[in-house]
């Protein structure tokens, strides 16, 4: 039994830091994905810099840069802080990325009908391409959210005591077979809290079919 | 008293590169020991065979299921205590293995199943046996779609790598730790060390993404 409440004590930091980490890359995906698609050239390199810099560095070193090296007498981030600001940003990256996948696979027909009806550049992605891009992405979103809970874990390493961190003071205190029991519970607890989000995904990815035919 | 950047970056490169050759070989070591097991994996899950079948999903869910870190802390901190004992790194080569052959597997499903139904029937229609068939003709059409797949999973099972950090691998990250430590740069050092992940990351995502316009366009 205490296995598994040491693993649960972790659980509501790991599921703060999922959702809060995703709910700032949702936003901050948004002037990414307007940046790579831009027609001012600087700005759609610098944007590209960017997510191609928050995707190929390891979310350690992001997460290290922010809790070690950002910190000053005057500054510094907390580990929670540095853990959902760190996996925000690191969203960011990935989910413009799968925004901009899906704008580019509305057929160009859309953006000629659009315009032929003399709908403006804002209200026409808005309420015509956006909709569209959101039916096609919403699974590559939901494998993402289930991506970003596993990566939460790293979080532990900067001293975040959500599920990882919780599993693994334990075994140190416990050096017994048992002792590493809370890390396969924790494992465990993973693929079981990734399987409602998959659920979920399914049936809006269905609703979302419905609703074009 | 404070170094101009350069010169601490200059100070500071030779140890990262030397940890990166460890991140590098790491990565190399899983990517050899994993796709194997990838294919071993992806033919059990598509297997006929209910209970091999069954089996390989298992592996395959668990592997892919649970955080990298979990696995590496199991496999190295859990086999000893069952009297196997492993070097770090060779746990960090087997938990990494175990992770990037699971989604490979994965990706290789993917990849078969997206060839069409059609060439199956023509296999049959050209009376090719269907063991034939399905090693002459689906499997290498499957596998070219999965390259693309394959390339960039290989790209973030280098970037796990840096996991390795937290059971004292010498890897770049360690590198990164240990010289943070020494000087008290932290921002500076692990700038650069983000800079030098990036430097093998970055051209191999723009291969990938050339490939994949490549792969895409023939036939």
């Amino acid at each position: 039994m205490e296995p598994i409440l040491v693993v649960l004590r972790g659980l509501p930091l790991t599921l703060l830091i999922t959702v809060v980490a995703f709910a700032i890359g949702a936003v901050l995906g948004i002037p990414l994905v307007l940046g790579l698609r831009t027609v001012v050239a600087p700005v759609r390199w610098l944007s590209r810099l960017a997510v191609d810099l928050l995707r190929g560095v390891p979310m350690i070193v992001w997460l290290f840069v922010l809790k070690f090296g950002l910190s000053t007498p005057a500054f510094r981030l907390s580990s929670l802080e540095a853990a959902i600001f760190g996996l925000g940003i690191i969203s960011a990256g990935y989910l413009a990325e799968i925004y901009r996948g899906g704008i580019q696979s509305v057929p160009r027909g859309q953006f000629e009908a659009s315009q032929a009806l003399g709908i403006a550049g804002p209200i026409s992605f808005l309420r015509i391409i956006a909709p569209q891009a959101a039916r096609i992405v919403s699974p590559s979103i939901a494998t993402y959210l289930i991506g970003l809970l596993k990566n939460s874990s790293i979080a532990s390493t900067i001293v975040v005591s959500e599920m990882v961190f919780q599993a693994q003071s334990y075994a140190r205190q416990n050096p017994t077979i048992a002792g590493i029991l809370p890390y396969a519970i924790a494992g465990l607890l993973y693929i079981v809290l990734s399987v409602p989000v998959a659920m979920f995904s399914r049936i809006l990815d269905e609703r979302l079919r419905k609703a074009v035919i | 008293m404070t170094t101009p950047l350069l010169t601490s970056w200059g100070q500071y490169l030779p140890p990262l590169l030397s940890g990166l050759v460890q991140s590098v070989w790491l990565a190399v070591a899983a990517i050899v020991i994993g796709l194997p097991l990838a294919f071993l994996f992806c033919t059990m899950v598509m297997s006929e065979n209910r209970l091999i079948g069954a089996l390989g999903l298992v592996i395959v869910e668990i592997g892919r299921g649970m955080p990298a870190l979990v696995i590496l802390y199991l496999v190295y901190y859990g086999l000893p205590r069952f009297g196997i004992s492993l070097a770090n790194v060779a746990a960090a080569i087997i938990a990494l293995a175990w992770n990037y052959s699971c989604y490979c597997s994965e990706i290789i499903r993917g990849g078969i199943q997206s060839v069409p139904r059609g060439q199956i029937e023509a296999g049959n229609a050209l009376g090719l046996d269907s063991r034939v068939t399905f090693l002459r003709v689906i499997v290498p059409q499957g596998l070219r779609s999965a390259i693309p797949g394959l390339l960039g999973q290989s790209i973030l099972v280098f970037q796990d790598t840096s996991l390795a950090y937290t059971i004292a691998v010498p890897e770049l990250m360690k590198q990164a730790y240990s010289l943070g430590g020494e000087n008290y740069q932290y921002l500076r050092v692990f700038v650069l060390t983000g800079l030098v992940y990036a430097a093998v990351t970055l051209p191999a995502t723009w291969i990938t993404v050339w490939m994949e316009r490549r792969l895409g366009k023939s036939y």
